[in-house]
């Protein structure tokens, strides 16, 4: 990790309280180490570093002011919403301050009739879909963190759920986001109607993670709850006649409202922990959800199964009401937590493949499991072919932490390899950086920091983050190359 | 192929190098949008044809100067297609043009736009560099989202190579209704069944008639049709109707008058603008053919909290778009700046200084 995170420079320190104190009260500028702790990391929390200042603003005024403070004093910023993202975006910068948008959660209204819901950006995911229920009307992206993630850190990490293939990812359901630049100023990204004039900068904002300009109010969209869903949990000897039952059902022409995949391992996991009475000899699970109206679900059920069938899979069990149907999801929703219960960690990663490479991807990831020694259960969103690969370790031994870097590394550049990227839906924040080189030509990266700095020019919004200097690629030893074909040095990663 | 794009960024290059702006043009089918376009033509159909098509991966990418009917027809070959329901505006329409007007068809309230079903881009820029940004997947984080932003942009960024896109099934049955009803209550209504899980594809609201497509499974489509009542319209006559909205071949957009195309909430009660409307996106799009000031226009929209376009029209000088608040311009100017340092791109087109 790069020593400048841990510095702490006093006067520096003592500049920026002074600063924010004049803008915030008291309580609301933190700096000893114990009150800053529990913000040293996000949900990767292999990555830690104490943030210089910590600061909660309470409304867009406040994170304003703070932002043109910063911009003064040319200290780097960093946004956080709930710190659920697993990539290391809200990584503290042990020189800047670290800002909390957690105080800012309200709902600034409501409206059923238009189908929009304009929201501050600490207000969880789950919030709005609650606040929206009694119209009948919810927030469609459901990252499986939807409890606790805010709808900010939806916009930063473009967050998708396991009903997004059907319903889209949050660029997909938010209209407009208002948000503060780093010289302060307020900017409005979107609208409340379907288009804005210009370029499409709403685009851009989503998944930027925070460097672009900080989310200070968001208007989402409300969508009818459908009236029922059902769903198809199947089994499969084998995890690519699984894969391929994903494709056949689209090539049928179906789009399912869920389209999630478990391989054994992960199945055996889960099923310790919630109990959902999965066929734990299955090779594959996979979950087939249909939503709509009853006769609408009656008869894609019916198509859905039919298409298993000719798919290979040896076993089918439909869900019959609504605790059933929870039930059936119960294992693939709390695949994260479940991991944690028989490892005392674990690494999510967060490629997306063709899907029609998943079997090969697959036995790659058993090929890296005997090399490093290390488990590594499979969930996937079937649909959209996000994989997400689980490597079980112990984080107290720095060898197998090395060892599941290393690990991790070569998934991300497999899946680049077979057409994909190294992340879906998580983010590059930190973590995947150095796989940012292979992905991109330097040309690309070079344009993607012209992007930054047409926005924020002295690059004080979340440096170091999403995107890697040439320098650092140089230093990582591995440039993008041309053609699909990536060459395996055996320089140390991190 | 690679060869043209050689040659394509030979000339990018040299016309930098010379300050002698390009004109990106395809089939020339959407001359009319926007800023009045000036520069010596690059014709982009040179670079044509599908580079890779995954049915069952749900992606397409094709080239820029591939027509967007032989697009269409590889797709409904097999039973998929672009849900945005692009106009063409004529037979030489292109895929690249497609995207950088980033203009959507009826079915985009229900479905989304051009950008929604941006999944990458390759493109160069005003360096001649070729760069590729998003990919082939469906969900990509990596970096900046670069690619959806070329929907729109109407060919300032750069010179789009090829794109890939999303591509959806056909859905399994369709439906048209008509029914009689004032503005207000249209519109109305409209919001009413968009709170509703019924299946509207599109729908259209001119002289008091209400036209309301369904599309989705057979029995949704019969639900729904209880709930809305009104006639059904035969299915040849249906297609052929919302053909000629998509294509503004309908007898509405045959008029003298100036066409504006007004995007503001679903939820805006009748603008009451002199002249004739007519109205699309459950609301959320008015087309008004009218002579009143672009000022009156403009502010009607911005009131409404959207925005008001020259869609068509001959005296373009009270600008064709609404401006951009200042940060906003800011941004662009700093982006077009990255993208395209020596200004060689459709200069002008969208904004003066772009
Ligand atoms: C158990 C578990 C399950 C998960 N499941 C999913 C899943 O199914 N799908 C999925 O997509 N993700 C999932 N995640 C990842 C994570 O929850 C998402 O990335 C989420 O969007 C992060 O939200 P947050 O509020 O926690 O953001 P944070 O982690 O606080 O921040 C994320 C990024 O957004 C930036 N940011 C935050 N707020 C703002 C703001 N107001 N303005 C500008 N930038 C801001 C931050 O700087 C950072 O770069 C999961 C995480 C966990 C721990």
């Amino acid at each position: 990790m790069n020593e400048g995170f841990r510095l702490l420079d006093p006067v520096r320190q003592g500049a920026a309280v002074n600063v924010l104190r004049a803008i915030l009260p008291a309580e609301s500028v933190l700096y000893e180490p114990e009150d800053t702790k529990p913000y040293e990391c996000d949900g990767l929390s292999a990555y830690r570093a104490l943030p210089m200042v910590v600061a909660l603003p309470e409304n867009e005024e406040q994170v304003s002011r703070v932002l043109r403070a910063c911009h003064e004093l040319k200290l780097p910023v960093v946004a956080r919403g709930a710190g659920t993202g697993l990539s290391g975006g809200a990584l503290p910068h042990g020189k800047g301050v670290l800002l909390s948008l957690a105080k800012m959660k309200r709902i600034l209204a409501l409206d059923p009739v238009a189908r929009v819901a304009r929201v501050q950006p600490g207000v969880r995911n789950l919030a709005i879909s609650e606040a929206a229920a009694p119209y009948g009307l919810y927030y469609a992206p459901d990252p499986s963190s939807q409890i606790a993630c805010s709808i900010g850190g939806n916009v930063g990490e473009n967050a998708g759920g396991v009903h997004c293939l059907k319903y889209g990812l949050t660029v997909h359901n938010v209209l407009r986001v208002r948000g503060c630049t780093i010289e302060g100023e307020a900017v409005e990204f979107g609208s409340e109607a379907l288009d804005v004039p210009g370029y499409d900068l709403l685009a851009l904002i989503m998944g930027s993670e925070g460097m672009l300009a900080v989310a200070t109010e968001i208007t989402v969209k409300l969508v009818p709850k459908p009236h029922t869903a059902r769903v198809i949990l199947a089994a499969f000897d084998d995890v690519e006649k699984a894969g391929n039952a994903a494709a056949a059902m689209i090539a049928a022409g179906i789009i399912p409202a869920g389209l999630e995949m478990m391989d054994q391992p992960a199945t055996r996991a889960v099923e310790e922990y919630v109990h959902a009475g999965y066929d734990l000899d299955a090779a594959a699970l996979l979950l087939c959800e249909s939503d709509g109206t009853v006769e609408e679900v009656e008869e894609e059920i019916g198509r859905m199964t039919a298409v298993l069938k000719q798919a290979g899979a040896y076993d089918f069990r439909i869900s019959e009401n609504e605790a059933e149907r929870l039930k059936f999801w119960s294992g693939r929703k709390a695949a994260f937590p479940a991991m944690g219960r028989i490892s005392p960690d674990y690494y999510c990663m967060d490629g997306t493949i063709p899907r029609k490479r998943l079997g090969e991807v697959l036995r790659f990831i058993a090929e890296m499991e005997k090399k490093y020694g290390l488990r590594c259960p499979n969930v996937f969103h079937a649909g959209d072919g996000n994989l997400h690969p689980l490597i079980l370790f112990d984080a107290n031994d720095p060898e197998q932490l090395h060892r599941t870097e290393a690990f991790a590394g070569e998934v991300l550049e497999k899946s680049i390899e077979v057409g994909g990227t190294v992340t879906g839906e998580h983010g590059v924040g930190i973590e995947k950086i150095n796989q940012m080189c292979v992905q991109f030509t330097p040309a690309e990266l070079e344009m993607f920091r012209a992007v930054k700095r047409a926005f924020d020019v002295d690059e004080l919004l979340n440096p170091d983050k999403n995107i890697p200097s040439l320098h650092r690629c140089a230093e990582f030893g591995r440039m993008h190359v041309e053609g699909g074909r990536l060459p395996y040095p055996d320089i140390p990663r991190f | 192929m690679q060869e043209v794009i050689k040659r394509y960024a030979d000339r990018i290059r040299a016309a930098a190098a010379d300050k002698k702006p390009l004109r990106l043009r395809g089939g020339g089918t959407k001359d009319f949008y926007g800023e009045t376009p000036g520069g010596e033509v690059l014709d982009t159909r040179e670079y044509a044809g599908i580079v890779a098509y995954e049915p069952t991966e749900l992606v397409i990418t094709a080239r820029c100067g591939t027509p967007l009917v032989e697009l269409e027809a590889a797709l409904s070959a097999q039973g998929q297609y672009l849900a945005f329901e692009p106009p063409h505006f004529g037979p030489g329409a292109t895929v690249g043009g497609m995207l950088a007007a980033g203009l959507s068809g009826p079915r985009r309230q229900a479905a989304g736009a051009v950008r929604d079903f941006v999944l990458g881009v390759r493109m160069l820029d005003g360096r001649g560099d070729d760069l590729s940004f998003g990919g082939q997947v469906m969900k990509n984080v990596a970096g900046y989202d670069v690619s959806r932003p070329m929907a729109g942009s109407l060919g300032t960024l750069g010179l789009i190579l090829e794109v890939s896109l999303k591509v959806p099934p056909l859905p399994f049955a369709e439906a048209t209704l008509k029914l009689e009803l004032p503005q207000d209550k249209a519109i109305e209504m409209l919001n009413h069944w968009g709170g509703k899980p019924i299946p509207i594809s599109a729908s259209t609201w001119v002289e008091g008639d209400l036209t309301v497509r369904l599309s989705g499974a057979a029995s949704a489509i019969q639900a729904a049709r209880v709930v809305i009542g009104g006639e059904s319209v035969a299915p040849e006559q249906a297609q052929g109707y919302w053909q000629d909205i998509r294509e503004q071949t309908d007898v509405f957009f045959r008029t003298d008058k100036p066409l504006w195309r007004l995007s503001v909430p679903s939820v805006t009660p009748p603008l009451a603008l002199p002249g004739e409307e007519l109205i699309e996106w459950g609301g959320a799009l008015r087309w008004l053919a009218s002579n009143a000031d672009a000022r009156t226009i403009r502010d009607a929209a911005t009131q409404s909290g959207g925005h008001a376009t020259l869609f068509r029209g001959t005296d373009k000088s009270a600008g064709v778009f609404t401006p951009l608040a200042p940060p906003l311009a800011r941004v662009h100017r700093n982006l077009k700046q990255a993208f395209d340092p020596a200004g060689v791109f459709n200069p002008g087109r969208m904004y003066p200084d772009l």
